[in-house]
C-alpha cells in the first residue's frame, strides 16, 4: 500500500479551503451578523448596550413612511433603468453587428461611460444638471424649452438619475448582447432566408428568441446592479431633496452612519437582501424555462 | 507543500517581528478634518515630530467621513486613533456618552471662553478642546446693493426689501442653504431673532409660534428671491453661485470669508463683497456663535502621554495665532486679543466676531445625541416652507408632528426634558 501524508490524502479540502475561507469570512458572516442585528435595538446614540428586541426593528421599521417610500423607489429606479438600458442596449448591439468603418472606434466610446468613476460621473452630471450655471438648461433654453430643476426638484430627480445610470450602463448591456450574437448559429438564418422571411420576422423569431438566454443573463445582472445602487445616488444628491432620491441602500446608509440606529438598519438591509434575492431566483428560473 | 507553508510562515513571522521592533519609537495615530486647520497643522506636524521624537501618522477626512470613521472604529472597538478633530455640537454628546473621549484632566482651559468648553463637558469632566469657532454673518454685494439704492440690511424688514430690490438680470436677491438637514443650523439664527429655540428643556419647540414665523420667513425669502433648485443646496452649492455674482446676499457662517473673497476662486472683486451681522429679528438679535471644531484623545489611546504631548502642540497658542493670521477664526481669547492679528484681519470679521460673541446663542442645531436624524426631521418643515414660499398651510400641523417625532428621539437616547 501507498503511504500518503496528511496533505496528499485531503487535497481535495485543502485546495479549495482558501476559497471557502474567503466566502464564510467575507460573505457568509456579515450577511448572518446583518440578520443577527435586525433583532437587536443597537443604537450608538442612546450610548447602551445592545438588547435582543425580537421583531421590535422590523415594526419599527415597517412603520416608517420613509422605509416604503424607499423600497417603492428602488424598484422604481431599477425598472425605469433596466427596461430602457436593455432596449437601447440591444438596439446598439444589433446596429455595431454589423460592420461599417469606424466600428471600432464605436466600440471603444462606448466603453467609456463603464470605466468611469461613479463619483466622477455624478460630479460632471452635477454641473450639466445644475439649474443655475448648469449646459442642460443653458441648452434648454436656447431652443426656447421651458427649463428643469433636474435633480433639485423634487418630481425631476429620479428620472434625472435614471438618465445618468442609463448612460453608464446601456454600453454593459450592447457588450454582453454582441457577445452573444457572436455565438448564434448562422443555420436558422439561412434556411429563414430560403424561406424568405423579411427582417422583422428574422429579428423577432429567430434573433431574439435565441439570444433569451443572454438577455436575461443581461437583466440579471444589470437589475441586481440597479436595485443595489448607492454611488450614483449618494455622489449627485445624496437621497435628496427632502428624501426624494433615497432608495433601500442610501437609506440604510443614513440609518447607520449618520443615525447611528444599526438595529433598524440591519431590518432595512435585511429587506433589501430579501428583494435582491428573490428577483435574482425570479429571474433564473425565467432563463432556465427559455434554455429548455 | 510542507516548505512552502514554512516558508510563509517564516515570512510572516518576520513582518510581525519588525513591525515591534518599530513600536519602540512612540508614535500616534491623529485623525485631522478637511478644514483649513486640518491643512495648517498637516504643515507643521513634521516640526512636532522633530521637536518630540515622536512620529505621527496622521489621516485628512471630510467631516461627515470623519464622523463615520471614528464612531465605525470606536463602536467596533478595534480603534488605534489616538487623537482626532471632533465636531462638538454633532457628535459630542454621542461620544461622551459611549465613553469615546478620555477627559482632559489637565490640560489649561483659562484661554477660552468657558461656554464653549461647557459645550464638550459633562459631570464636571471636559473632554473637548475647543480649536475653531463661526457664527452666522451676511454676505453682500456692496456694488448691486448701492445700485439698488440701499444701505446694509439691519433687520429683517430691510433684508426682504433689499432681496425683492436686487432680484433681477438673473441674479437672485437672496441666498442660503435650503437642502433640508444642512439648512437647519442656518435657520437657526432666525429662529432665535423671532424668539424661537430648536429644544428648550430637553423637549423639541420648533413647532411654537415664534419658531414656525420664522420658518415662514426663511421659506420666504428663499422659495420667493432664492436662486434655482435651492432646495438641494448646502453651503457647497450656494458658495460657487455667489461666486460667480448669481447670488446678491447670502447668510452662511463666518468660516467663508477668506474664500469668496480669493481672486482665484471668485469672479467678483473682493472691493464689492461685504461682510456684516446677521440682521436683527422681530424679537432678537442672537446669530449662532458655535465651537464648529475642537480636539480630543480617544479613551482608548495606547500612547497617552504622546496623545496629550500632541494634543497640547496642536492646540497652542502660537498655532492658533497663525490659524488667525490665515483668516481661520480661533476659539482661544488671546488669538483675538493679539495685536499682530488685529491689525491684519478683516474689520468685518473683528466687528461680527464681537457682536456674535456678545449677543449670540451657542448652538446652531438640536444639541442631542440623534442630531443626524433630529436635522433630517427638522429639515423636512423647511423644504415644505421653501417650496411653498412660507404660504403652506400644513405647515404648524407638519411642524407639531415633526416635533413629536424629535422627542421620541430624545426618548429613545434617555435625554427627554433634559
Amino acid at each position: 500500500m501507498i503511504r500518503q501524508g496528511f496533505f496528499e490524502r485531503n487535497l481535495r479540502y485543502l485546495f479549495p479551503l482558501p476559497a471557502v475561507i474567503f466566502v464564510v469570512v467575507l460573505m457568509v458572516f456579515p450577511v448572518c451578523y446583518t440578520f443577527f442585528l435586525s433583532f437587536t435595538d443597537w443604537s450608538l446614540t442612546s450610548g447602551k448596550p445592545l438588547n435582543f428586541v425580537a421583531f421590535k426593528s422590523y415594526v419599527d421599521v415597517l412603520k416608517e413612511p420613509r422605509f416604503l417610500d424607499a423600497l417603492g423607489r428602488t424598484f422604481y429606479f431599477t425598472f425605469g433603468a433596466v427596461i430602457v438600458e436593455m432596449i437601447l442596449g440591444i438596439a446598439l448591439a444589433l446596429i455595431l453587428n454589423r460592420s461599417f468603418a469606424g466600428k471600432g472606434v464605436v466600440k471603444t466610446l462606448l466603453l467609456l461611460p463603464l470605466v468611469a468613476t461613479p463619483v466622477a460621473i455624478g460630479i460632471v452630471w452635477n454641473l450639466f444638471y445644475d439649474p443655475t450655471i448648469g449646459i442642460l438648461n443653458y441648452v434648454l433654453s436656447v431652443l426656447g424649452l421651458p427649463q428643469s430643476g433636474w435633480v433639485s426638484e423634487t418630481k425631476s430627480v429620479m428620472p434625472s438619475l435614471i438618465l445618468v445610470d442609463i448612460w453608464q450602463w446601456t454600453p454593459m448591456i450592447t457588450i454582453i448582447v454582441l457577445a452573444g450574437l457572436a455565438g448564434l448559429s448562422s443555420e436558422p438564418y439561412e434556411s429563414a432566408k430560403v424561406d424568405g422571411a423579411n427582417a422583422r420576422q428574422v429579428l423577432f423569431k429567430i434573433t431574439l428568441p435565441m439570444l433569451m438566454p443572454t438577455i436575461l443573463t443581461a437583466v440579471i445582472l444589470r437589475a441586481i446592479d440597479a436595485l443595489k445602487t448607492y454611488d450614483i445616488i449618494y455622489a449627485m444628491t445624496g437621497g435628496g431633496p427632502g428624501y426624494a432620491s433615497e432608495n433601500l441602500n442610501i437609506l440604510a446608509f443614513k440609518y447607520s452612519f449618520e443615525y447611528f440606529r444599526m438595529g433598524q438598519s440591519a431590518v432595512m438591509l435585511v429587506f433589501l437582501f430579501i428583494v435582491v434575492m428573490g428577483f435574482s431566483l425570479g429571474v433564473m428560473r425565467l432563463r432556465r424555462a427559455f434554455e429548455l | 507543500m510542507f516548505v512552502a507553508l514554512l516558508v510563509l510562515l517564516c515570512l510572516t513571522g518576520s513582518v510581525f517581528a519588525q513591525g515591534a521592533a518599530e513600536q519602540a519609537k512612540p508614535e500616534i495615530r491623529v485623525l485631522l478634518a478637511n478644514h483649513p486647520y486640518g491643512e495648517l497643522l498637516k504643515t507643521k506636524i513634521p516640526e512636532f515630530e522633530a521637536q518630540t521624537g515622536i512620529k505621527v501618522n496622521y489621516e485628512s477626512l471630510q467631516e461627515s467621513q470623519l464622523t463615520n470613521k471614528l464612531t465605525t472604529e470606536f463602536a467596533t472597538n478595534s480603534s488605534t486613533v489616538d487623537v482626532f478633530m471632533t465636531r462638538p455640537l454633532q457628535e459630542g454628546l454621542m461620544f461622551i456618552k459611549n465613553g469615546w473621549y478620555k477627559g482632559l484632566d489637565k490640560y489649561d482651559f483659562s484661554d477660552y471662553p468657558a461656554n464653549s468648553v461647557d459645550i464638550g463637558r459633562k459631570d464636571g469632566v471636559a473632554y473637548i478642546v475647543p480649536l475653531v469657532t463661526e457664527w452666522q454673518v451676511l454676505y453682500y454685494r456692496k456694488d448691486l446693493l448701492k445700485k439698488a439704492g440701499l444701505s446694509v440690511p439691519t433687520n429683517f424688514m430691510e433684508l426682504e426689501a433689499a432681496a425683492k430690490a436686487m432680484n433681477k438680470d438673473g441674479v437672485a436677491g437672496f441666498a442660503s442653504r435650503g437642502k433640508g438637514a444642512a439648512a437647519v443650523t442656518q435657520l437657526s439664527s432666525y429662529v432665535y431673532n423671532y424668539g424661537g429655540r430648536y429644544l428648550e428643556g430637553g423637549k423639541a419647540v420648533f413647532d411654537s409660534p415664534e419658531a414656525l414665523e420664522a420658518i415662514r420667513f426663511y421659506g420666504k425669502m428663499l422659495g420667493t428671491y432664492g436662486p434655482q433648485g435651492v432646495t438641494s443646496m448646502s453651503w457647497e452649492n450656494v458658495m460657487p453661485v455667489f461666486q460667480a455674482g448669481k447670488a446678491a446676499m447670502w447668510t452662511d457662517a463666518s468660516v467663508f470669508y477668506g474664500q469668496i473673497v480669493d481672486p482665484s476662486k471668485t469672479q467678483i472683486p473682493a472691493s464689492d463683497i461685504g461682510i456684516a451681522q446677521l440682521p436683527r429679528g422681530p424679537k432678537g438679535d442672537a446669530p449662532f456663535i458655535v465651537v464648529s471644531w475642537g480636539m480630543a484623545m480617544s479613551a482608548k489611546t495606547k500612547n497617552q502621554d504622546a496623545a496629550q504631548k500632541f494634543l497640547d502642540w496642536a492646540t497652542n497658542k502660537d498655532l492658533a495665532k497663525e490659524g488667525m493670521l490665515s483668516n481661520i477664526t480661533m476659539a482661544r481669547d488671546s488669538a483675538w486679543a493679539d495685536k499682530d492679528v488685529r491689525a491684519v484681519m478683516n474689520p468685518g470679521l473683528v466687528e461680527t466676531q464681537a457682536h456674535a460673541a456678545k449677543n449670540g446663542y451657542p448652538f446652531d442645531r438640536p444639541f442631542m445625541s440623534s442630531v443626524g436624524q433630529a436635522r433630517d426631521i427638522i429639515g423636512e418643515v423647511i423644504i415644505e416652507s421653501i417650496n411653498t414660499k412660507g404660504t403652506s398651510s400644513k405647515l404648524p400641523a407638519l411642524a407639531a408632528e415633526k416635533a413629536k417625532a424629535v422627542d421620541e428621539l430624545l426618548k429613545a437616547d434617555g435625554e427627554y426634558g433634559l
